[in-house]
């Protein structure tokens, strides 16, 4: 870039960089982690009172200070990454899944279905049956309906999705009033609580283990089927070019659907364990916005199960953490969403200096 | 590229450095006073569960309670935990469960979806209490440490209606309309008990001094839907309604009734900052006096009733200050000697001489007070001729659809 050039040059430009080494990206995410501590250690000490290093050790006291609350991590981490496992093949195939959350809420509907008008009518073993096709099928269908309209007359998937969560918010509040005990309360109370009917098994002491359990099954699954099957070959051709899809025969519309299918169903399995195996009960707060975060989770590990395994832990600590600093400190819960808007920001942001690289326009470059 | 390195080095250790510092001096301080304050008072922990946190007036009104209570009783803030944002799900449980593991004796949540999830925990924990607001099932559960508590709100509104009925009357005696066209119009949440006892108590109030006021009442189906509260005071206004109050959380209605310049008696807390010109008086209920209770049940190992009601004679219910500019004269001495009556038991709100079923007196009533899935009513709660609310159960159960009040609609919640 010769200096005697008359036309006007920026300052910097943006390129794409080539694949970097596994080290130097993850190096690049470090710093970006330390500097959002950074920021928000700043921020805590501009406008708040607090001692920055006791807000960041009470964060880990809230996620890690009892057994309980690791319990509790644990729990949380195996529901959102239930649902995270759930969208990816269809973020992978690039058919934008928004409806996570309404695909959860009503597994959990269906779920509560049985539990309300079968608990004590049939066998316990089949109620839980039941309970779990059923709450697959719900979630299924709900996420197959927009997967249809894809296939058939090319709608945008992004809407739709996003549009049956309303649906699916509004028919749980619509029943929740007809199941509402008592009346006029809002509120189902824990369903069948005396005698326990179709509450999912619990393991030995442990309230949360079979969910933990079954998430893990879940994500190896999924790693195995997005990698090493057909089908996510598939997939993952039908995400990269539709064309080069339909070129070498896949045939693309039975390809989303069938996804979709697999998405929703996992989705109902994340309802079903929120209101079968932890709740007892519904509410139109039940899936508690993990149909979103899960996309960030899903996004932020490139779509690869094992690493969502770690965004899932890095979102939930965060909130868990952000929770005990509003509880601690008598802050706001709006504190607790800046520091984490703070550090989802760097995180995110890291990624962009993982793909792309800015070259300044000096005599030398500088990184 | 090793120049930006080392620059973002010595940034990032100056910033520890700082962070140290200024956390290092804090610190100490905090705990100072903290321990100061302890040694003076008592170590007993409470926890406090919060369904919002203090964005949401309702939450607001607890959370202040339980900052006054325990200033009171000599609770440093170390030893009051409160637990915000907690959804009426396991959470709950899962936030009572901790507050246990911190050593808290006292456990209280402030929503009704809360109830199950509490005693859920209060059952694995007989050595702690807990207490909840506005639930009905701690006189059924027979658990020695789980309790309910509620105040007679229905005092309060009765009190407000005072206020109300004075308005009309005033505004008849200047001639804005005829006695028989005193209509009052009542916007509320949902038709069930709590609402039902808190507009018929409000309207007997009101006819206890202008006795030709009638009222219709519509409901929003909504704790909270300010586009729905303003659109159904606006109903009621064009129907002809004087003068409007509500039971429902937002701004909706007063905010209706500044716009067309009708008086409008409030309820949470005064909303004269929005509604200069219209504002009258408002009634809430005031926590403090009953954590205050409890608490001091908990540190001297006293029992706590298990359905507590506050009354206009604890505190429990509040006024707030009148606004001389939109009430009529002589409202605060009508209120006062209304007040004192309440308090030395010669006035009852629900007096069965002041209000008519279907043209009769009504002598016999039963109430659900025992909550069942079916609704059965299995309580008689009329004796020495008055309805006795708030005293089987500290929640509220009058349900009486009485003369003179016309439901435009209904609303359940479905």
């Amino acid at each position: 870039m010769s200096k005697k050039q008359k036309t006007h040059e920026p300052l910097f430009h943006i390129a794409k960089r080539d694949s970097l080494p596994w080290y130097y990206s993850w190096a690049i995410r470090i710093i970006a982690i330390i500097l959002a501590l950074m920021v928000s250690a700043l921020l805590t000490l501009f406008l708040t009172d607090e001692n920055p290093i006791s807000i960041f050790s009470t964060m880990i006291d809230g996620a890690f200070g009892s057994s309980r609350r690791i319990w509790n991590l644990l729990q949380n981490i195996a529901i959102l990454l239930c649902v995270s496992l759930a969208l990816t093949p269809a973020f992978k195939m690039r058919f934008w899944n928004i409806g996570g959350e309404g695909q959860v809420l009503i597994g959990g509907l269906a779920t509560a279905a049985c539990m309300i008008c079968l608990g004590g009518k049939i066998p316990n073993t089949l109620l839980i049956l039941l309970m779990i096709i059923s709450s697959i099928a719900a979630g299924a269908i709900w996420a197959v309906i927009p997967a249809i309209f894809k296939a058939k007359y090319n709608t945008n998937e992004t809407l739709f999705t996003l549009m049956m969560n309303y649906v699916g918010i509004q028919l749980v509040s619509y029943f929740v009033n007809i199941w509402e005990v008592p009346k006029g309360s809002g509120t189902i109370g824990i369903i069948n609580q005396t005698n326990q009917e179709g509450w999912l098994p619990v393991i030995g002491e442990y309230d949360y283990l079979l969910n933990v359990i079954v998430v893990l099954v879940i994500t190896v699954l999924m790693y195995l089927y997005l990698k090493y099957s057909k089908h996510g070959y598939e997939i993952s051709v039908v995400g990269e070019s539709e064309n080069t899809a339909k070129y070498i025969g896949i045939n693309v519309k039975k390809v989303i659907i069938r996804t979709m299918l697999l998405s929703g169903a996992v989705c109902g399995i994340a309802g079903l364990l929120l209101v079968g195996g932890t709740n007892h009960t519904i509410t139109t707060t039940t899936a508690n916005n993990r149909g979103f975060t899960a996309i960030m989770v899903s996004w932020l590990a490139k779509f690869n199960p094992i690493y969502m395994i770690f965004t899932t832990f890095l979102l939930v600590f965060l909130e868990r953490g952000a929770n005990e600093i509003s509880t601690v400190f008598r802050l706001n819960q709006s504190f607790s969403d800046i520091i984490t808007g703070i550090i989802l920001f760097f995180i995110i942001g890291s990624e962009f200096f993982i793909n792309y690289q800015i070259k300044f326009h000096t005599r030398k470059e500088v990184k | 590229m090793k120049t930006t390195k080392k620059i973002v080095a010595v940034i990032l250790a100056a910033l520890l450095a700082v962070a140290c510092f200024a956390g290092c001096s804090k610190g100490n301080d905090a705990d100072a006073s903290n321990d100061n304050g302890t040694a003076a008072a008592t170590d007993m922990k409470v926890g406090f569960i919060f369904l919002h946190d203090s964005n949401s007036t309702y939450d607001l009104n607890f959370i202040n309670a339980a900052d006054e209570a325990c200033d009171a009783l000599g609770i440093s803030e170390k030893n009051r935990i409160y637990k915000t944002n907690i959804p009426e799900g396991n959470e709950c449980y899962e936030a009572a469960e901790d507050l246990v593991d911190q050593g808290c004796t006292f456990i209280f949540a402030d929503s009704f979806g809360h109830e199950d999830y509490l005693i859920k925990s209060a059952k694995a924990h007989p050595e702690v209490q807990y207490c909840h607001a506005t639930g009905t099932k701690a006189h059924t559960e027979g658990l020695a440490n789980y309790h309910n508590a509620f105040a007679s709100i229905y005092e309060g509104r009765y009190l407000a209606g005072i206020a109300a009925g004075m308005k009309l009357n005033e505004m008849i005696d200047a001639g804005e309309f005829k006695a028989d066209e005193a209509k009052i119009g009542y916007v509320g949440a949902f038709t069930y008990a709590e609402v039902v006892s808190g507009y018929t108590s409000f309207f007997l109030g009101a006819r206890s001094v202008c006795p030709t006021a009638t009222m219709e009442v519509t409901f929003t189906g909504s704790w909270y839907n300010e586009t729905l509260e303003k659109e159904a005071a606006n109903k009621l206004i064009s129907n002809g309604c004087k003068l409007i109050s509500q039971h429902a959380d937002s701004m909706g209605a007063p905010t209706a009734c500044e716009n067309a310049g009708v008086p409008n008696v409030s309820y949470n807390g005064s909303t004269e900052n929005a509604c200069p010109n219209t504002f009258i008086v408002s009634s809430r209920i005031n926590w403090a006096p009953y954590f205050e209770y409890a608490i001091t049940c908990v540190k001297d190992g006293k029992a706590i009733d298990t359905d507590w009601s506050g009354t206009i004679a604890t505190d429990s219910v509040l006024l707030t200050s009148i606004n001389d500019k939109a009430a009529a004269k002589g409202t605060k001495e009508a209120i006062d000697a209304a007040k004192a009556k309440l308090k030395d038991g010669t006035l009852h709100v629900f007096d069965t001489t002041t209000f008519t079923v279907d043209g009769k007196k009504l002598d016999s009533y039963k109430a659900d007070v025992d909550t069942d899935a079916n609704y059965e009513a299995d309580t008689e709660v009329i004796s020495d001729g008055y309805f006795h609310e708030s005293e089987f159960r500290s929640a509220p159960y009058f349900d009486v659809r009485i003369d003179g009040i016309t439901l435009l609609d209904e609303n359940y919640g479905s």
